[in-house]
């Protein structure tokens, strides 16, 4: 009797690529409708009560102890002058926010955090659009290239921070090679602190603009057919149907990624730990918040501040985003 | 908007080209500049970096250090594999990340279908407000959890243990949205007959919804796996001995001996060796493991 069921409509949309919301109606805004049939279901509250728990308690309790009391903890943390492996701390309030937005680490973290957000965002996003539209042609072998252009979305941090690193090493790397026949000197990428900032952007972009290509991929496929066609017959050419007429009606899916892009931005850790471990020149916030506690100081107050100053930044995008999902992203 | 079959046309010039003459030469090389160029290069660009990964594993320190490249190696020599798992215990590394892997993803996946069982087909006060409290989760990053976190697990004696690794990510708000949405598209009639049987929830569960989320069940499981094999900031804070350290965390580790220029083939070689099983999963199975992390991050 389960059979003809799995043939059912609604295994698709975990299969398809492509955003949650490009699915058919059957997707998240069924919920509502979905909600009543179970009420039939009488005379056994309380056996459900345990039933529920027994089976959502242990997820539950996991969620509260390794997510939300670290957030609550954070904040106590970030009271404190405290030595990380010190037995004794002391309660300093608002000290070390005080001493990081005074000291001369405020502008120089907020300045690669703001430049490394700007570059690997923007150029995440323009690369991924400009392969999203090759990927849209209608050639063979595009299904190939898709997933080829998304695997090193998938791929370990470190395996592709090392590759790369080999790559710009400036005595024995491909590319100092490539410019020493082009007569050029191979730049410092690894001492040179706004180098090493470049060379991780150009990494991070290259790991991640798959991710931006899929999602726009999905979104210019779901555009209307019709619109484009009466504009191809009107004698548009394509650079302007795209400017005028994709570009605009694909703005929900930039939206969406410029804030999903930016979470993660905010969030990158592996690449610059393993290509620049020292943080010189490209010690974000979440860096610099993992080099104050686990680096040579262990300042675990200090870090803590800044954890949550990185956190209020992201919950702050992440306000922005339910704000103008909920109007915006639906197409229909 | 939904079925990809009709949707694969447009912005690309050739589609409102003149229909008499469709294998003109300009037309033809019109495809060739606007069509495969772009792709060919997007492709190169990924694969590469990669696979100057692999033929440089194979190279010897002579054919490294040396102002001249070469680009293919002058032998299938595995010396550098043979080194990078003698300098440091790599087959360690790789058996902690496999069980790592293996554990967590099981204890997250089974976890996330109960979770979204009960908060779809079970009766229980308050379960829009708990589900909301999940989709927050969703939006908290694990990064700046991890100074608190390392305190909780180090003062519970987690400190170079795998639990310790474990343990703090195994809570997934990813895989119980994920199901749950799924779950809800399911019919409800779907579990009528089972009713009238008189099957528990645990009997429909197993046996009525598990067998038709395979789909959802399996991309919730695939991008749990590559996420908890890549996972790095965890496991470097909370080892710093070799023997429960993972593959990547290792890698750090033969990074720092291997500092001169001779060194790289035998960093790439451990990067083969965390690179590539994540690149064959995701080449057989790519279209589940895409599909998930798009779809997962429209919450995010």
């Amino acid at each position: 009797m389960t059979v003809p069921l799995t043939h059912n409509s609604t295994a698709a949309p975990a299969v398809r690529p492509g955003r949650a919301n490009a699915t058919p109606p059957d997707g998240p805004t069924a919920k509502t409708k979905a909600d009543q049939p179970r009420r039939r279901w009488s005379g056994r509250s309380r056996k459900d009560f345990v039933v529920f728990l027994a089976m959502a308690l242990p997820n539950l309790v996991l969620i509260g102890t390794f997510t939300y009391w670290p957030l609550i903890n954070n904040i106590y943390y970030s009271t404190l002058d405290w030595t990380l492996g010190s037995a004794s701390a002391t309660v300093v309030g608002l000290q070390n926010y005080v001493t990081f937005f005074t000291s001369e680490d405020a502008s120089k973290v907020l300045g690669t955090t703001a430049i490394f957000t700007v570059l690997t965002v923007g150029g995440s996003m323009i690369l991924g659009l400009l392969v999203a539209l090759a990927l849209n042609s209608k050639v063979r072998g595009t299904t190939f290239a898709r997933s080829a252009v998304f695997a090193p979305y998938v791929l370990s941090g470190v395996g592709v921070g090392l590759v790369w690193l080999f790559i710009f090493d400036p005595g024995y790397g491909v590319l100092a090679w490539i410019l020493r026949g082009l007569g050029q000197q191979s730049p410092q990428w690894i001492n040179d602190p706004q180098l090493s900032l470049v060379m991780v952007i150009i990494v991070y972009v290259w790991k991640n603009l798959g991710y931006c290509a899929v999602v726009f991929l999905a979104g210019l496929q779901s555009l209307p057919r019709d619109v484009m066609e009466a504009a191809a017959l009107d004698g548009a050419n394509s650079v302007r149907r795209f400017f005028n007429i994709s570009l605009p009606l694909l703005s929900p899916t930039t939206f969406f990624l410029l804030i999903t892009t930016m979470l993660s931005s905010l969030q990158a850790f592996d690449l610059i730990r393993i290509m620049t471990p020292l943080g010189n020149g490209t010690s974000t916030l979440i860096y610099e918040a993992y080099l104050q506690a686990f680096g040579a100081y262990n300042r675990a107050g200090y870090s803590a501040a800044i954890s949550v100053i990185l956190f209020a930044i992201l919950l702050v995008i992440t306000v922005l985003q339910l704000r103008f999902v909920e109007r915006k992203v639906h197409y229909s | 908007m939904s079925a990809p079959a009709p949707a694969v046309v447009r912005e690309n010039g050739q589609q409102p080209a003149p229909l008499d003459r469709p294998l003109s030469a300009s037309n033809l090389l019109q495809t060739v500049a606007t069509g495969y160029v772009p792709l060919v290069i997007a492709t190169l660009v990924v694969f590469l970096p990669l696979l100057w990964m692999l033929l440089s594993s194979f190279k010897q320190p002579g054919e490294i250090v040396t102002m001249d490249l070469k680009v293919l190696p002058e032998s299938l020599n595995l010396q550098n594999y043979v080194t990078a798992m003698t300098t440091v215990p790599f087959a360690q590394f790789f058996a902690n990340s496999l069980i790592v892997t293996v554990v967590g993803s099981s204890v997250k996946v089974v976890l996330a279908i109960l979770t979204a069982y009960a908060l779809v087909f079970v009766r229980f006060p308050f379960k829009n407000g708990i589900f909301v409290l999940i989709l927050v989760a969703l939006m908290v990053p694990a990064q700046v959890s991890i100074l608190p976190n390392y305190i909780l697990i180090a003062g519970m004696g987690g400190k170079n243990t795998l639990w310790g690794i474990i343990l703090p990510g195994l809570g997934t708000a990813f895989g119980t949205f994920l199901l749950r949405q799924h779950f809800l598209t399911l019919p409800p009639s779907i579990l009528e007959a089972a009713e009238i049987d008189g099957a528990g929830h645990w009997r429909r569960l197993w046996q009525i919804i598990v067998p038709v989320s395979v789909p959802s069940i399996a991309t919730v499981a695939l991008v749990t796996v590559v996420s908890e094999w890549n996972d790095y900031i965890w496991p470097l804070i909370i080892t710093d001995r070799p023997e429960t350290m993972t593959l990547p965390v290792g890698l750090t580790l033969l990074q720092n001996s291997e500092g001169n220029g001779a060194g790289w083939g035998i960093l790439m070689a451990g990067a083969v060796l965390v690179i590539v099983p994540i690149l064959l999963v995701f080449a057989a199975l790519q279209r589940y493991i895409v599909a998930g992390l798009t779809q997962g991050s429209v919450t995010g």
